[in-house]
Formats: C-alpha cells, structure tokens, sequence
C-alpha cells in the first residue's frame, strides 16, 4: 500500500482494506461455523467460505494493489483452480459422512439418498437369495427357497417394487 | 492505513485460527477434523495473500496454489479411507 496516498490511490487502498478485512471475516465466520453447528454436514457449509469467497476477495485486492493488467489472469487461474478442487473434495467428505453416519438424520429436512440406498440393499438382499438358491439346487431345497422368499420380500418390503 | 489492515485482518485470522485448531483437537470424528484442516488451509492462504496484497508482491502465489492442491488431495484421501466404525455411529 502506497504511504501517504492521496487521489486514486487513496480510494484504491480503502477498497483493497475493505476486501482484506471482509476476506479476513469469512475465515472468521467458518471458525465459528465450524465450533457451533451441530453436525458435519452443517460445519461443511459453513468450511466453504473462506475456500472460496474469501479467497476471491483476497485475490480481488492483490490485483487492484498490483496495478498490472498480467496479474489478473493469474490470479484468476489461481481461483479458478481452488474452485474445481473444493466441490470434489466436499463431495468426498460428504460420501464419506453419510457413509459412516456422521449426521443427525432429524435435522434434514429431505434425504433422497436413503431411498436410493434402501433400493440398492433390497435389490442386493434379492440378488443374494437368487445366488444362493441356483447355487445349491437339489441339497435342502427347502430351506434354501425359505431364505430366497425372506430375502426377497425383505427387498420388496423396503422397494416397493414390482419384482415379486 | 497498512498497518491498521495489517494489525485487523491478524487479530481476525488469528482468531479463526484458533477455532479451527480447537475443532481439531476436540472435534469428536476424523472428517471433522479433515474439514477443520481445511479451513485451517484456506487461512493460511489467506494470510499469505493478504502479505501480498499489502506489500506488493506476488512470490506467494506459487506456494497459495500448491497449498490448495496439499488440501484438496489430503482431504480426498483421508475421506476416501474413513473406516465404518459401527460402535461409534452418530457421534458427531
């Protein structure tokens, strides 16, 4: 920052203080995020600030204090190259937390991924049975077709679906 | 005007960073730890950007992306090989 700026200058620097600070403020705001919301899900919403917004309005300053019009593209590509690695990475911690049941499920207000998953272990369940029933077809038959009807009305029960 | 940016944006950032070393230190799963050296991440990046901002220079801009890249793959390899611990379900 230039000392004793007057004119341009000193608009220039009170709008790159401004960026700083407010840039500043969303790691803050992801700190407190991070302590106060109850589970991961919520405390990755809040992680995202400073990944993304902060860093552009850090960026946005250095390039208004540069003064050169080469700087820019850099730094875009710097952004640009934090915004394609976040959502994959968030998308990873996500997968892995509903996985390993890291979320409070009475505070979502929809999950779509639970009936996509009771589908899947139904079909599953379904798919098992059929296996074990063509693979030993005259030894206890009859306990074989018990366990392949308890497993399939198992994966109906939680599908819903056709396959009776 | 520097130093008063200066001396701000470091109480803030110091502030934030000490949130995010307590999430790691308590934070009672492993992703939320991940996620808190995350953040712990980007305030570093911030800090290097805002030195350079504040002294005209862009020798951080290197090390500020390889540290995105540093998070982005720590995070994706811890994520991809958290275990399925069925005591501990819903702990967080």
């Amino acid at each position: 920052m230039t000392p004793n700026a007057t004119g341009v200058d000193a608009v220039i620097d009170v709008v790159t203080a401004v960026l700083l600070i407010a840039g500043a403020l969303m790691s803050l705001g992801a700190a407190i995020g991070l302590l106060r919301f109850p589970d991961l899900m919520s405390r990755m919403h809040a992680a995202t600030k400073p990944q993304v917004l902060g860093l552009f309005l850090v960026l946005a300053a250095i390039g208004l204090q540069m003064r050169e019009w080469w700087v820019w593209p850099i730094l875009a590509v710097a952004w640009i190259f934090q915004l394609l690695t976040v959502p994959v990475s968030a998308h990873m911690v996500g997968r892995a937390g509903y996985r390993t049941k890291h979320l409070h499920p009475e505070l979502l207000s929809t999950d779509e991924l639970e009936a996509v998953v009771l589908r899947a272990a139904g079909q599953r369940a379904a798919e098992k049975a059929q296996e074990a029933e063509s693979a030993m077809p005259h030894t206890g038959k009859a306990r074989n077709g018990g366990n392949a009807r308890n497993g399939g009305n198992g994966g109906n029960a939680r599908n819903g679906g056709p396959s009776a | 005007m520097k130093d008063i940016v200066l001396i701000v944006t470091a109480v803030i950032l110091s502030l934030a960073a000490a949130g995010a070393i307590y999430r790691i230190a308590v934070g009672p799963s492993l992703l939320d730890r991940v996620l808190a050296s995350d953040v712990l991440l980007a305030i570093l990046g911030a800090a290097l950007a805002i030195d350079m901002a504040v002294n005209r220079h862009l020798n951080n801009l290197v090390l500020l992306v390889a540290l995105t890249l540093i998070g982005f793959v720590g995070s994706v390899t811890v994520a991809r090989f958290v275990a399925d611990r069925r005591g501990q379900v819903n702990d967080s």
